[in-house]
């Protein structure tokens, strides 16, 4: 083995690299490194907390869904009763109406008859005087006559 | 390897010596002289790393990364969690440390997948003949023991920092007999723990890209027949290179976190 001074020599390199090392190519490395683990772990951190916030929204959303549903269902439920209810009066209105109408037929057609009666009555008066004039072939007093056919007409 | 461009008669024994011979600077009689090659390689290297993650480092965006930035933070965050398992204190050094040593040494060694001849070869052809060139910078005693005393230190250092002087006294002088007796005996079982550290760390790198090259150039003696085995070998040798810089950086860690922690 020779040892010479090229100890003295490497050692000089060997102290100079690592002192160069422990300034300039550790400390930005290093930091490099760090600087990336913390942000791939806020990521990692806010993805998880976006995957929480979606959970969550799905929920709601789900919730309000079924909010609506309901809310539907109800409006349909009210909108039918209504309906029932509108036929229902109506149904209720036509009748009357109708019953009104065939009331005011039958009293229209009551004093029609009434009427054609009286007409009637007046034309029988009539024709019985006539037929009386023709029997008798004389006249008799008219007076006495018309009232003994008014009341013969009454008696109709 | 060929014959031919080596100067005399070409032997197993002369052409493995030719490898392990380093470039070196300076007067070879004594300390002062550095093995120019082991030393550029290392340089060269440990720049290559520092402009690498440099680069990246000063565009790192915390959004989407592109790729180089991907495989770059992957090994910033290995090293990172690597050093968070084993060391619980807070230290702004160690994970810098880590990774330093990690890629570094990963590219040093990875040095020894070049051919063994290429290299050398060229250097012989650009600076002439008497020219040694090792590639491989882990291969050489000097760096692997370097960045381990280098690390020793810091664990003096920082137990000293922790404990105090005489907390790290005590841990040396106390243990594992705590009576006062026993001082020399810990003394002297301490020492020889704590000594052992630096030196095994080193020297395990070490001997393993040793060893791994020495077997390159023994397959490259082959001949023809080596290109299959060389394969097989580097194949088995990239489990290796990584494996030592793991090695090396995990039991830096250990050491200095066992150096933060007061008993």
């Amino acid at each position: 083995m020779n040892l010479n001074a090229t100890l003295l020599g490497q050692s000089i390199a060997f102290l100079v690299f690592v002192v160069f090392c422990m300034k300039y190519i550790w400390p930005p490395l290093m930091s490099a490194i760090e600087d990336r683990q913390a942000k791939i772990a806020d990521g990692l951190a806010s993805a998880e907390r976006a995957t929480k916030d979606l959970e969550l929204a799905q929920s709601k959303a789900t919730d309000q869904l079924k909010g609506a549903k309901a809310d539907a269902a109800a409006i349909v439920d009210a909108a039918n009763k209504r309906k029932a209810q509108i036929v229902d009066e109506a149904k209720t209105a036509a009748i009357t109406e109708r019953d009104k109408i065939i009331a005011s037929g039958y009293a229209e057609v009551e004093a029609e008859r009434n009427r054609a009666k009286e007409e009637l009555r007046q034309k029988v008066a009539v024709l019985a005087i006539a037929g009386a004039e023709k029997i008798l072939e004389h006249s008799i007093d008219q007076a006495a006559a018309n009232d003994i056919v008014e009341k013969l007409v009454a008696e109709l | 390897m060929s014959a031919s461009e080596h100067g005399e008669a070409l032997t197993p024994g002369s052409y493995i010596g030719h490898h392990l011979q380093n470039w070196t600077v300076g007067d070879t009689s004594t300390f002062w002289h550095v093995n120019a090659d082991s030393l550029l390689f290392s340089v060269g290297l440990g720049l290559v790393f520092i402009m690498l993650f440099w680069s990246v480092a000063r565009k790192a965006t915390s959004g989407v990364p592109g790729k180089l930035q991907c495989f770059i933070e992957i090994v910033v965050e290995f090293v990172d969690n690597t050093v968070k398992d084993t060391f619980h204190g807070k230290s702004a050094v160690i994970a810098p440390l880590a990774l330093t040593i990690f890629v570094w040494i990963i590219l040093m060694n990875t040095m020894d997948l070049i051919p063994v001849d290429w290299l050398p070869q060229a250097a012989n052809m650009v600076a002439g003949e008497d020219v040694y060139l090792r590639v491989v910078p882990t291969t050489d005693p000097n760096i692997a023991l370097a960045m381990s005393f280098s690390v020793f230190f810091l664990m003096i250092f920082y137990s000293i920092k922790i404990k105090g002087v005489s907390g790290f006294v005590r841990e040396l002088t106390m243990q594992p007999f705590n009576h006062w007796a026993f001082i020399p005996v810990n003394l002297v079982m301490e020492l020889v723990s704590l000594i052992a550290k630096p030196v095994s760390l080193g020297l395990r790198l070490f001997g393993n890209m040793y060893a791994g090259e020495m077997i390159f150039m023994l397959i490259a003696l082959v001949g023809v027949g080596q290109l299959p085995l060389h394969f097989v070998w580097a194949v088995f040798h990239i489990m290796v290179v990584i494996l030592q810089a793991f090695i090396f950086m995990m039991l830096t860690i250990v050491y200095l976190s066992m150096a933060h922690e007061d008993h």
